[in-house]
């Protein structure tokens, strides 16, 4: 256990390149599904309950001693039904892996390379680079789910020019959940690859495959 | 992979940043126009908003269309070349295996504000440009691009009697800010208007190569 690594980790300034992504929040806004506080208050549920649990899950088993990444890798692969969010989660991987070997000179980052020619799932990434840094698979699991929603968040503030303040209070008021969805996603972590979680979202996904092709956005993802 | 800064292990990596409309991208063009002949050239562009950058670029036919390859960055342009520069070293590595031995990259920002710098670790050298019609009191602004980019461009010298903009007065504080640090004035729409620019980009080349940096 150590905080301060996993506050390290959980950071923004972190340097990952995710800055560049806004999880489906660019994409549910044009389409007039996200345009309020309330409707973000709404995705944040949406994408902790889908997409955050399946990789929540897939980073805390990452973490595990002994964890068999190629299988993890193929498993949350086969969880992405986009191509495209597939491509976005594997570059996130592998700009995560830059960092993080530099961070944690003991994580095996061309072990993690290897597992894909585009770079691993972000996930199992995380996963592995929580575990270098001395984190547990329940860190990981929040720190992923941190990562989602602070995606969610800031780009929904920059999109859509809502308070910062209220936006931050969503947020806050869903700590309690993140905590218990990490500890269900460490539970879940447990068994084999392919009975980890695989709850995602369709329409998500569609959306993404959509985003990818606009001539004009301000998000990659 | 490449060992930073010993002579000739890599190509020299060249930012080209500075705010909205300055000429970056006609900067660019002119660049692998005069110097894509002479040395192996590839282009990583960053767009806000687009790959218009780089689709200009391709429109162009500077280079060859897999030697230019854009880079998505949010919201923030400023970020993806100073602060988080891992989507751009990804794209800059990938480009340079892809095409090796490369002798030059450059690295398009995204158009931003005078407070945008690269980081060191994403490139060897850096130019920033700023326009005429931006108004002759930039320079005096100063900001990190103004004072510290190893090469200053002020372009759109053929606007300067339009806009009221004052050469001299650019010149003498821009002097001020840099200390001995090169200024060039350009015209990027006269077809010569790079010349000066391009002789600078090769003496910065043999520089990297005979003693990398």
């Amino acid at each position: 256990m150590t905080n301060a690594a996993l506050l390290l980790l959980a950071d923004s300034r972190f340097p990952t390149g995710a800055h560049a992504h806004s999880n489906g929040v660019e994409a549910a806004h044009a389409r007039g599904d996200l345009l309020s506080l309330a409707d973000l208050s709404d995705f944040i549920d949406g994408r902790l309950a889908t997409v955050g649990t399946t990789e929540a899950a897939f980073a805390a088993a990452a973490c595990m001693p002994g964890a068999v990444w190629v299988d993890l890798d193929r498993e949350l692969a086969a969880r992405t039904p986009s191509p495209r969010l597939r491509a976005v989660s594997r570059t996130l991987g592998r700009q995560l892996l830059r960092a993080a070997e530099r961070a944690w000179p003991s994580l095996p980052a061309r072990e993690l390379r290897s597992l894909h020619r585009e770079g691993p799932m972000q996930s199992v990434a995380l996963g592995a680079t929580a575990a270098a840094a001395g984190l547990t698979p329940a860190d990981a699991a929040l720190c992923s789910l941190h990562h989602l929603v602070g995606a969610v968040t800031t780009s929904a503030v920059r999109l859509l020019g809502l308070d910062p303040f209220d936006v931050q209070a969503i947020a806050a008021n869903r700590t309690p959940v993140l905590e218990r969805l990490a500890a269900e996603a460490v539970a879940r972590a447990l068994g084999p690859a392919d009975a980890l979680p695989a709850n995602n979202s369709l329409l998500a996904d569609i959306l993404a495959e959509h985003h990818a092709t606009w001539e004009v956005r301000l998000f990659a993802s | 992979m490449w060992a930073f800064g010993v002579p000739g292990t890599r190509p020299l990596r060249i930012g080209i940043g500075g705010p909205v409309g300055s000429g970056k991208t006609a900067l660019v063009a002119a660049l692998c126009r005069l110097l894509a002949t002479e040395f192996s050239t590839v282009v990583v562009t960053n767009d806000i908003f687009t790959t218009e950058d780089a689709e200009a670029l391709r429109r162009m036919a500077v280079l060859p269309d897999d030697r230019i390859v854009p880079v998505e960055t949010g919201a923030c342009p400023h970020t993806a070349i100073r602060d988080d520069i891992s989507a751009n070293l990804d794209a800059v590595e990938q480009l340079e295996a892809l095409h090796a031995p490369v002798d030059l990259t450059i690295i398009e920002s995204g158009g931003d504000n005078l407070t945008a710098i690269f980081s060191r670790a994403l490139v060897d050298k850096q130019i920033f440009v700023i326009d005429v019609a931006g108004g002759d009191k930039v320079p005096r602004k100063g900001g990190p691009g103004v004072t510290t980019a190893d090469l200053l461009v002020i372009n759109k010298t053929d606007l300067a009697s339009l806009v009221r903009a004052d050469l001299g007065v650019m010149d003498r504080d821009a002097k001020a800010r840099r200390g001995e640090l090169p200024i060039c004035f350009t015209s990027l729409v006269e077809p010569a208007g790079a010349v000066e620019v391009a002789a600078w980009v090769r003496a910065q080349i043999a520089r990297w190569r005979a003693d990398g940096r």
